[in-house]
């Protein structure tokens, strides 16, 4: 990497935190749109006891200014101090540490299941015109209208009802039943990425087939397996990587659709069923977690990208 | 003259023709007018009402009295599908219509103003795009309480992103072209340009990533009213109707899950279809 590569890295990255700062300004100040008092809403929506509302003030020094409220939130999500829920009366850390496993792993396993075969119909697509092209093509059409709600009670009535091959309940016992557990949920949440990454992977892998560099290539003699290595794969994947971290970060807030129709206790559920006994704390970290989730992995893919292909750190010229 | 003849001799000739070029454009919009036509004159023809308990048979299957069969509480599926179709179809709309809005409005001044304004609205739109749309609904549940308005507003929020960068990249393009310099040139106001010039050229992108973004937008209210974050009971939508079958699935009666996922599927279908269809349209009459 050059000197001018890294430059670039650095106030990309730069733009990644003044993003993160921004959207932890966002969060922060849910509690003061929340209709009614904050103490109210810090509190599950419900009458908080005097002892709650001191230990609220307390916790989120309602009784100073603002942006010291802010500071002091931030301060303390950042040395892993996540704050007492009083819904849930526990900590915040106690809800999130034990849920986060399947949650991880669900996601994990739901990208292997997308690179395999997103990525690999994609590249199937665009290498075998034709018939095979045509069934692809199809079949992402449908995948794009297919939401994991809907592919996860298809799959719960074919495994759980008629086939029973799978269970459609709970998250086992163990790693490896835990990944036997997990496999329906991870395909429910799976098939509209696999379509929508397979799209991308198509685009991308056609417009280096039909590249200048590519054609030479190919005048050249160099055998086909490895025109497709160095010169069309390696080119194309910028390309893929740079919806990669949306695509993860965005996973681990939809995996709570899985999660909820398999009965696998993540953080998912809990984001949600926090949301919906209006626990303002939770939500409030979870999704802080998310987004941070979000700026870390798009970081990394810019410098991921930047290795491969120094030249994408250039201005984009149609923006 | 064979049947398949006589009965394609009632179709008016310029449906033929276009069926014959375009099936699937066809289907679609054919799907999506029946569609429209259930959920606006349905409750009309409905035999029973949505919330009446034990109408029929617990989870029993399609019959003639119930053609898609009854729920777990002997309701009727076909009734409560019908009324719950509103719901379903005006959230995504509103979602639509506002962040499209939004967004377009966003784009334009950005584009226009470049400068500082563009630097502002681009970091609002990167913070925006940087929260899931269903964590921002999630969150915006959590503040205002159950039911869909909150969600609607929070994902045309967090919808603005697309529109306004596609909108953005559009507009400035169209700035570039000469013509626009040659309309400035000859004095034509600021307001004429944009009304007349720059925001029709940009139409029909608006309107393909519109279409998109219908799609979208059901597939994610469904979604937060399948985790039961949507309307309270006993009123449901789709996503509502396919949660509360979930249990019935295992007993071997899926209809009370599978007709409003299928109909969320089709509607999805659909639109994703015509919205393919307009997107090739705008890009043809753009270059």
């Amino acid at each position: 990497m050059g000197a001018r590569t890294v430059r670039r890295l650095l106030s990309k990255i730069g733009a990644l935190l003044l993003t993160l700062f921004l959207s932890s300004v966002v969060i922060f100040s849910a509690v003061l749109l929340t209709p009614g008092d904050p103490v109210v809403a810090l509190a599950g929506g419900v009458r908080p006891t005097p002892e709650m509302i001191d230990a609220i003030r307390e916790q989120y020094q309602l009784d100073q200014p603002v942006w010291v409220q802010y500071l002091s939130w931030v301060g303390s999500v950042l040395t892993g101090d996540l704050g007492t829920s009083f819904v849930y009366k526990t900590e915040v850390i106690d809800l999130i540490a034990p849920r986060f496993g399947i949650t991880f792993l669900l996601v994990i396993y739901t990208l292997v299941l997308i690179v395999v075969f997103g990525v690999g119909s994609g590249i199937l697509a665009a290498v075998r015109r034709g018939r095979v092209e045509q069934a692809v093509l199809v079949g992402t059409s449908l995948g794009v209208a297919m939401p994991t709600f809907v592919v996860a009670i298809v799959l719960i009535w074919i495994f759980g009802r008629v086939l029973g091959w799978f269970p459609v309940y709970g998250p086992g016992e163990g790693l490896l039943d835990n990944l036997y557990h997990l496999t329906l949920p991870a395909v429910s949440l799976a098939v509209l990425y696999i379509a929508y990454i397979s799209r991308i992977t198509r685009g991308a892998v056609v417009a280096q087939l039909s590249s200048e560099h590519v054609e030479t290539a190919r005048v050249r003699g160099i055998p086909p397996s490895r025109i497709f290595r160095r010169h069309v794969f390696l080119n194309a994947s910028p390309q893929l990587l740079s919806v990669a971290g949306t695509t993860i970060a965005s996973l681990f807030a939809v995996a709570a659709i899985a999660e909820h129709a398999f009965g696998l206790g993540g953080i998912g559920v809990l984001l949600t069923e926090a949301a919906a006994r209006k626990d303002l704390p939770v939500v409030q970290t979870l999704s802080l977690m998310l987004v941070a989730l979000f700026v870390v992995l798009n970081a990394m893919v810019d410098v991921v990208i930047a290795i491969i292909d120094p030249d994408s750190a250039r201005p984009r010229r149609d923006a | 003259m064979s049947v398949g003849q006589i009965a394609a001799g009632r179709v008016p000739a310029i449906s033929r023709r276009a069926a014959k070029r375009d099936p699937l454009l066809v289907a679609a919009l054919v799907t999506l007018c029946a569609i429209a036509l259930v959920v606006i004159a349905g409750p009309l023809i409905s035999a029973f009402d949505p919330n009446q308990l034990y109408a029929g048979p617990i989870s029993g299957g399609p019959s003639l009295t119930h053609p898609l069969g009854t729920d777990d509480l002997g309701r009727d599926i076909l009734a409560r599908v019908i009324a719950g179709g509103p719901a379903s179809v005006i959230g995504p709309l509103v979602v639509v219509a506002l962040s499209t809005t939004l967004g377009s409005t966003v784009a334009l001044l950005s584009a226009w103003f470049g400068g500082w304004v563009d630097g502002i609205l681009t970091r609002v739109i990167e913070v925006i795009f940087a929260i899931p749309g269903l964590v921002l609904a999630v969150l915006a549940v959590s503040m205002f309480g159950k039911g869909l308005v909150a969600p609607v507003i929070a994902l045309s929020i967090a919808y603005l992103p697309v529109v306004s960068r596609l909108v953005r990249a559009g507009a400035r393009a169209e700035l570039g072209k000469p013509y626009m310099a040659a309309l400035r040139i000859q004095g034509v106001s600021s307001t004429a340009i944009l009304f007349r010039h720059l925001i029709p050229a940009l139409l029909p992108t608006i309107l393909a990533q519109g279409a998109l973004g219908f799609g979208y937008a059901m597939l994610d209210l469904a979604a937060i009213s399948f985790l039961g974050l949507g309307a309270p009971p006993p009123s449901s939508d789709w996503g509502v109707m396919i949660a509360s079958g979930q249990p019935s699935l295992l007993n071997g009666a899926p209809e009370q899950s599978l007709f409003p996922a299928l109909l969320v599927v089709l509607t999805v279908l659909s639109v994703n279809i015509v919205g393919a269809r307009v997107t090739v349209w705008a890009e043809a009459k753009s270059s």
